[in-house]
């Protein structure tokens, strides 16, 4: 047990180097950080400033630069869990099926008869035709319009699926196509967010889908949660409609083809509109927040040639009548068309403050959300409790580390400093590690590597201990130590295996903060045991072979 | 010159005491069941949806001061509570923490942002100089999943546990091992029902730690049972247990010294935030190691273990035991 190969002991070795270099960066965090950030920017093209190039030069190029991610509980920042709600997308689908349907049965027209939409619950669509007679021929002619989904599982199967009532034609969407649907969703909800976020200008944003109709969002250094939901709890769907009527009465019978939106600004006041929107937030290319030439925060914007052109010809043909800027089912403003506008560009202005005109124009630019989003789980930590925790942290487990230095030195002697070399390199490891694999340190994780620097010594005292027993049975120094290793081996597996598990069923089951002390944890018991187990017994082992003393006290 | 926590070659009767721990520890569960049910545990908003926000002001605010002030503008339970700060006595410096949890109203599955933004903006403009170190904010929807995930977790856990030691030893260990376990969750469990400290999804990560950790006194424990009742085959058993707690009770004190060394330094030093992470992580050190000598092996004592593994010879134990050797 004690004859080691010079190859083990090579490698033994260069593995305890490796953690020793790679754990480094993390002794002058700022100064790498910093480093590596200007790198990132030169890499990308922006021309350095000094200030850059001074960052860049206080951390050579061919030191490794991987840092631990600091988590948003030690550096700060607002965290956003939400629920996209996947089926509001169903019943656009729908409706935009209707004029697709409407053109195909009017060219059979001679069949059918006259083709009226009826009103119906928002996941079906529901088209009554005058002769009940045409209706196989009907279903034949929309057949024809369905098109097939392509998924993994549904093959075969098509987007929509028409039954009949009677004289009513009833589409509703079918399985495969709502799950196509749900991911198409979720993709643009997610480019969406990120695109906002990114507009915002805020630094290393997090933003991942979880599950199927969640994203989470994290980001660093923001000061609360709610400006992130401001910026990204909003749908921003933007659409110019034609006034129908102004109401005070909110229960109107609309009409069909109609919709009641109320005002933004003003209670009680509502607008019967036409539901067909005459130009959308899609056709957007560019929105700036402005003033009007009243002085009041507006937003500016332009349409892309094809809405554009429609805004003009619409504004052409409607002078005098009002239309009407919505923004997600509330009417933020209802002028009346002065004159012709051509060009596509133009001015909203609604009741903004300076800063809700910045918010839309961001909004606008970035995109409307394919469906509404609800906010599940929100957590901001404020910077002054980030940094309080990491000094916290710092302070805690230099004072914990020296206080099992001390204890272990005074219990053990030389032997307890060898275990002490290995409880160092133990934590470099776990540093190095944490920076290679850039897992997100936490609170907890901190915690987790506490605990760990309290339990990585537990190998080696069962060692010593064992060791003592055996010296205390008359064996020689060299026979102690060596059967101390060979007979506290399996209580040492079998000990941290059971530890590894409950970190390994952490890391699964648990989210967030959990998830950052399961790593370190876990990450703790595979390198303590790799310490305890080799890297002491190389010391010993070489120890014994340079002294070779006649008499042991451990 | 050695610092020695426990003398060599110690020669304790544990079984002498065992009718002493057994009372001990069933007064213990069932007073934790009992304070489960009547006092209840003092769920985070992890756990209960709701809100919770955390400030601090540069001088001394009453917590009534916040209570009359958020009462008014609050429709829902507002709970207001100072932090103490232990480590205030070591540094000098007292902070006014102060923490405030609003209950989730309704069943909305989502979160209450204008209620936050309402809340912060009364306390930015009566109290100077507040800060807002912290705002938690959990719909109901993932409050209950998270109590779900918790307690699949620990399920989990115990039953991967009692599977591995089946493996390794024979199921008497496994028996013993797995109620040394229950007890301490539960006694655990049992503190925060009492000391009324929120239970939160950290506490949570220290419960399934304290699993891991009990778990590695008891096996420690066990490993040089296997050894010994290979060695003395002739032994009665409850002898060889008493031997082989003694054995390793040196091991025991020292690991469970320096695990709390850290864990202790941790409580003072390591901030508000881990507070009770490091609470239960202390008791449950305490429990573990208390359960891993007076529970585990009582109960295998009780069980009795099957002796004539000499026949499979060096495959003692079960057929997985030298696998490591």
């Amino acid at each position: 047990m004690l004859q080691f190969s010079i190859w083990k002991k090579g490698l033994i070795w260069a593995l305890c180097l490796l953690g020793i270099v790679f754990s480094t960066p993390n002794l002058f965090y700022s100064k790498v950080e910093k480093a590596n950030d200007a790198r990132t920017l030169v890499a990308a093209g922006v021309v350095a400033t000094p200030d850059m190039e001074t960052d860049i030069a206080a951390w050579p190029e061919f030191l490794p630069s991987m840092l631990v991610n600091l988590g948003l509980d030690l550096r700060g920042g607002a965290h956003l869990l939400v629920e996209v709600a996947v089926e509001d997308v169903y019943a656009d689908r729908l409706d935009s099926m209707w004029p697709e349907v409407r053109d195909a049965l009017r060219e059979i027209k001679d069949d059918v008869g006259s083709v009226r939409r009826q009103d119906s619950n928002p996941n079906e669509l529901r088209v009554k035709i005058g002769t009940p007679e045409g209706m196989p021929k009907a279903l034949q002619v929309v057949g024809d319009l369905t098109r097939p989904v392509v998924t993994l599982t549904g093959a075969g199967s098509r987007d929509f699926e028409v039954t009949n009532d009677g004289d009513i034609l009833i589409f509703t969407l079918s399985e495969a196509e709502m799950i196509a649907m749900d991911d198409r969703t979720m993709q643009q909800s997610l480019e969406i967010i990120r695109r906002r976020v990114d507009e915002a200008g805020t630094r290393e944003p997090t933003i991942q889908r979880q599950g199927a109709d969640r994203v989470l969002v994290q980001v660093p250094g923001i000061g609360s949660a709610e400006e992130l939901l401001d910026l990204i709890g909003q749908t921003a769907k933007l659409s110019f409609l034609a006034v129908v009527q102004q109401t005070s009465d909110p229960d109107i019978r609309a009409g069909s083809g109609n919709v009641v939106y109320p005002d933004a600004n003003q209670d009680g006041i509502y607008y019967v509109l036409d539901r067909v929107a005459v130009v959308t937030g899609d056709q957007l290319v560019d929105a700036q927040p402005t003033f009007d030439q009243n002085g009041r925060p507006a937003v500016n914007f332009r349409f892309n040639p094809a809405g554009g052109r429609k805004f003009g010809v619409y504004t052409a043909e409607n002078i005098g009548s009002p239309f009407a800027i919505v923004l997600d089912g509330k009417v933020i403003s209802a002028p009346t068309i002065q004159s012709h506008i051509p060009g596509g560009s133009g001015i909203i202005t609604g009741n903004f403050t300076v800063d809700e005109s910045t918010r839309l124009a961001i909004l606008l630019r970035a995109g409307a959300l394919p469906a509404a989003i609800t906010v599940l789980e929100q957590r901001t930590v404020g910077p002054e409790l980030g940094q309080d925790s990491i000094d916290a942290g710092k302070t805690a487990t230099v004072i914990a580390f020296a206080l099992v230095l001390v204890f272990m030195v005074l219990s053990y002697g030389l032997f307890g400093i060898f275990a002490n070399i290995a409880l160092i390199l133990n934590v470099a490891m776990i540093f190095s590690l944490l920076s290679i694999i850039g897992a997100t340190l936490t609170l907890p994780g901190i915690a987790g590597i506490v605990l760990t620097i309290g339990m990585a010594v537990d190998a080696n005292v069962l060692i010593f201990e064992r060791i003592r027993e055996e010296l205390r049975g008359g064996k020689g120094p060299a026979r102690a130590i060596e059967l101390g290793y060979q007979k506290a081996l399996s209580a040492i597996i079998d000990a941290n295996v059971t530890t590894l598990i409950a970190a390994v069923i952490l890391f699964a089951i648990g989210s967030g903060p959990v998830r950052g002390f399961a790593v370190t944890l876990g990450l703790g018991i595979i390198t303590s045991v790799f310490t305890a187990i080799w890297v002491t017994r190389l010391m010993l082992a070489t120890w014994l072979q340079a002294r070779k003393p006649k008499t042991i006290e451990v | 010159m050695r610092l020695k926590m426990v003398p060599n070659d110690t020669k304790f009767d544990f079984f002498s005491v065992s009718k002493i721990a057994i009372t001990l520890s069933t007064t213990l569960v069932i007073g934790t069941i009992i304070a489960f049910f009547t006092m209840g545990l003092n769920f985070g908003i992890d756990f209960r949806g709701g809100t919770m926000i955390m400030v601090e002001t540069p001088e001394s605010v009453e917590v009534s001061a916040y209570r009359a002030l958020l009462n008014d503008v609050v429709d829902g339970d507002v709970t207001v509570t100072e932090l103490s700060d232990p480590a205030a006595a070591l540094t000098g410096e007292a902070k006014h923490i102060i923490m405030v949890r609003i209950e989730q109203i309704g069943d909305d599955a989502a979160v209450q942002n204008d209620l936050i933004r309402l809340v912060k903006t009364t306390l930015s403009d009566t109290f100077e100089g507040i800060v807002f170190l912290q705002t938690d904010s959990v719909g109901a929807k993932v409050s209950g999943e998270l109590v779900q995930a918790g307690i699949l977790a620990i399920v989990l856990a115990v039953g991967a546990v009692l599977f591995y030691i089946w493996l390794r030893f024979e199921w008497q260990f496994s028996v013993g091992a797995v109620v040394a376990l229950v007890h301490d969750v539960f006694i655990t469990i049992g503190i925060f029902c009492i000391t009324q400290i929120e239970f939160n999804l950290t506490i949570i990560a220290a419960i399934l730690t304290i699993v891991g950790y009990s778990l590695n006194d008891t096996v420690v424990v066990f490993d040089r049972v296997r050894e010994n009742l290979r060695r003395y085959k002739t032994m009665e058993l409850k002898e060889v247990l008493n031997l082989s707690i003694n054995e390793t009770l040196s091991r025991t004190i020292m690991t469970s010294v320096t695990t709390l060394i850290a864990l202790l330094t941790l409580y003072f030093l390591g901030g508000d935030v881990i507070r009770g992470f490091t609470f239960a992580m202390i008791w449950g050190v305490l429990i573990g190691t208390y359960s891993s000598i007076f529970v585990a092996s009582v109960i295998l004592l009780r069980l009795g273990v099957k002796r004539d593994w000499d026949k499979t010879d060096n495959a003692a134990g079960t057929q997985f035991s030298d696998i490591d050797a």
